[in-house]
């Protein structure tokens, strides 16, 4: 109770960033993807801190729970069109996957 | 407080005031007598383990008509501390090609989720680690970090039976997740919170297993299945893949792994002890009875939590002696195709009846008889459909004797 | 230092260093289980804001799952067991000036709000936030369609992973 909102808001935020440089500087889709999801995270850490601090309306934790829900569904379906991928051009290197027929 | 009505907080007390005696503050000396509870704890766990070694290897035998280990200690109690004795003693080895972090590691995470859940089991009414109010829950949590110890140790091995020992393991870990987190969801629904000593002190009348038998036999498959041991035991099928996913620990590595799964089914026979059969206390009401009252002390009310843990335990023991392995399709079709739609279909009627008849007194006969009629539904689909199966695979088969006519 | 700071700052050390560890490491499976490392770390701190029921689901659904999910999907799309060469492709200078900008910017423009900088108010007591919680993902004044359009989500995700994922054979 006695640490201020800013610590929560500013270690989102430098998630969020590492988040970002891991999307925008790996090759590989997975690694991409595992990006993804640490930006979700941060998002989540910020939502739950607003609840906390806040005036006591539980959206919060309710838009918590849907991004669990979005990121579930999103890392499912995600992997499923890797692996479909991964079939039919053996590779998942993002930079090799530029072309959609040969 | 006497020390035979309240003996933990008694105990901490003292050691807090010991502390600060020592000039410590408030707030460390409540964080070192903390520490110091937990280690009790796992202490407690951890000879649970040992003894359940014992008791392990002793059924067995009974149940395959020999007699066990007789050799070390009367009737063989000593036998344990041999094993341990064996596994501190051999070499420790680290295959060529492993991910020495990784390998390292899975062990330590395996045993570790098991004894986490040790946190919130009621050993007695005042004999707890902690009372969150979201403990069933926590029990899906935990297990989901054995799932990851055993792909860890799966994949860090280099060995393609461990490979795919942990592969088979996996899939069945997460496929059973959903039966049983449906099957902790009725006896939250009955009592009314997730809380692990509310649902243990709402069975104070009548225990659970009454009102839902339907409940206790859905949570007892997917425990097993969760927990890996016969007939789910894919992992380590012996004359298929050689010990699957810990097939490259030794030594006191792979101690870790075998106690934590024993630990592991102990603690699964006390959790259907506490959701169904009322756990540590759960006399229907006797102990309000003045003559009866003795019956809510602490001791007596362990004892009577580790007799019920261990009848749980050897009906665990028992399935797994009793019954051959299933293969790894049937395991996934049994799940899929015939416990998650049981498992909901049962929720959904379980929170339909305890909303409608939870006024009237036709609630504990209502209960039980609609689980009577769902079982008998459930059978009598399963008996149609294997007879529809059996007569069109008996119209395909072809005689095996060519009859002769002449 | 109260032991809340000291804990939140362990914390969050767990969370950056792991999270650096995901992007920059070579070994896809070694990301995955440092993301596993950074979940947990964030389950902790949905702890330590007091959101208990938040931070077991997020072990349940994220290391339970996802991270699983994630396991099985590098093990599955790799070539040979060593993966050989550099995983940073070549515009990772500019995305570190990217993410470095990002972290800056948002910083920047959350402190000169005026609320930054507050403490939390305690709790009101006798509240249950589960049951608070539970009760507004299904009273129709709250948040039910949230709750069941999520719900159809997963349901045309399953489908459609499933559908995705089987062989194009049959």
């Amino acid at each position: 109770m006695s640490i201020p909102l800013s610590w929560y808001l500013i270690l989102s935020a430098a998630l969020f960033s590492i988040g970002l440089f891991g999307v925008l500087a790996r090759k590989n889709a997975v690694a991409i993807l595992l990006g993804i999801e640490l930006m979700l995270n941060a998002v989540n850490i910020n939502l739950v801190a607003f609840w906390r601090y806040g005036t006591g309306s539980i959206a919060g934790q309710v838009f918590a729970i849907i991004v669990f829900a979005v990121a579930a569904a999103e890392v499912a379906v995600g992997l499923a069109l890797i692996i479909s991928v991964y079939r039919r051009r053996s590779t998942v290197i993002a930079d090799d996957l530029d072309l959609l027929k040969w | 407080m006497t020390f035979w009505n309240d003996p933990i907080n008694l105990i901490a007390g003292w050691l807090r005031d010991v502390f600060m005696g020592w000039g410590m503050t408030a707030g460390l000396a409540n964080v070192i007598t903390s520490l110091i509870g937990i280690i009790v704890m796992i202490l407690f766990a951890m000879l649970i383990a040992i003894a359940l070694v014992w008791v392990e290897r002793k059924v067995v035998a009974r149940f395959q008509d020999r007699l066990g280990p007789n050799r070390i200690g009367p009737f063989g109690i000593f036998q344990p501390f041999a094993d341990i004795v064996k596994l501190i003693i051999k070499e420790d080895i680290t295959p060529a090609g492993a991910d020495k972090v990784v390998f390292n590691m899975a062990p330590v995470i395996s045993l570790a989720s098991v004894i986490l859940i040790w946190a919130i089991v009621p050993l007695a009414s005042k004999i707890y680690g902690v009372d969150i109010n979201v403990g069933v829950l926590y029990l899906v949590a935990v297990g989901s970090f054995g799932t990851l110890s055993v792909i860890m140790a799966g994949w860090a091995s280099n060995n393609k039976y461990a490979l795919i020992g942990a592969f088979r393991m996996v899939a069945t870990m997460i496929s059973y997740e959903i039966p049983m987190v449906v099957a902790l969801m009725i006896p939250t629904i009955i009592a009314g919170t997730m809380s692990v000593k509310g649902i243990t002190e709402a069975q104070s009348n009548l225990w659970f297993v009454i009102l839902s038998p339907l409940g206790l036999l859905l949570f007892m498959i997917s425990a097993i299945a969760e927990l890996g041991r016969s007939p789910f035991d894919l992992n380590e099928a012996e004359s298929e893949i050689v010990a699957g996913f810990h097939i490259e620990y030794s030594g006191m590595k792979f101690g870790l792994f075998y106690a934590g799964e024993l630990l592991h089914a102990f603690t699964f026979g006390g959790f259907m002890a506490v959701l169904f059969f009322g756990g540590y206390g759960g006399f229907f009401g006797l102990e309000k009875l003045s003559a009866f009252t003795w019956l809510s002390n602490p001791f007596i009310e362990l004892v009577v939590f580790l007799v019920k843990a261990l009848i749980g335990y050897w009906i665990i023991m028992w399935v797994k002696y009793s019954m051959p392995r299933i293969r790894i399709d049937h395991m996934l079709t049994f799940n899929w195709k015939f416990l998650t739609p049981l498992a909901f279909v049962l929720l959904m009627m379980t929170a339909l009846f305890d909303k409608l008849l939870a006024p009237t007194q036709f609630y504990v006969v209502g209960m039980f008889l609609s689980n009577v009629v769902l079982a008998w539904i459930v059978i009598e689909i399963l008996r149609r459909y294997s007879k529809r199966e059996r007569v069109e695979h008996e119209k395909n088969a072809e005689p095996v004797i060519q009859v002769a006519h002449h | 230092m109260t032991p809340d700071q000291i804990i939140f700052l362990l914390c969050a050390a767990l969370i950056v260093s792991s999270a650096l560890m995901v992007v920059t490491t070579r070994n896809l499976v070694h990301a995955a289980l440092w993301l596993v490392a950074a979940l947990f770390g964030v389950a902790i701190l949905y702890g330590l804001l007091q959101a208990g029921f938040l931070a077991l689901v997020q072990v349940v659904v994220y290391i339970g799952a996802i991270a699983i999910l994630f396991i099985f999907a590098v093990m599955l799309t790799r070539r040979e067991k060593r993966d050989k060469g550099p995983q940073i492709n070549q515009n990772w200078m500019i995305s570190a000036l990217l993410a470095f900008l990002t972290f800056g910017g948002l910083t920047y423009i959350l402190s000169s709000w005026d609320g930054f900088s507050k403490t939390a108010n305690a709790l009101p007591t006798g509240v249950d936030t589960l049951m608070v919680l539970g009760k507004a993902l299904v009273s129709p004044d709250a948040y039910v369609l949230p709750f069941e359009v999520a719900s159809i989500l997963l349901l045309a995700a399953l489908v459609g992973a499933v559908f995705i994922a089987s062989s194009s054979k049959e």
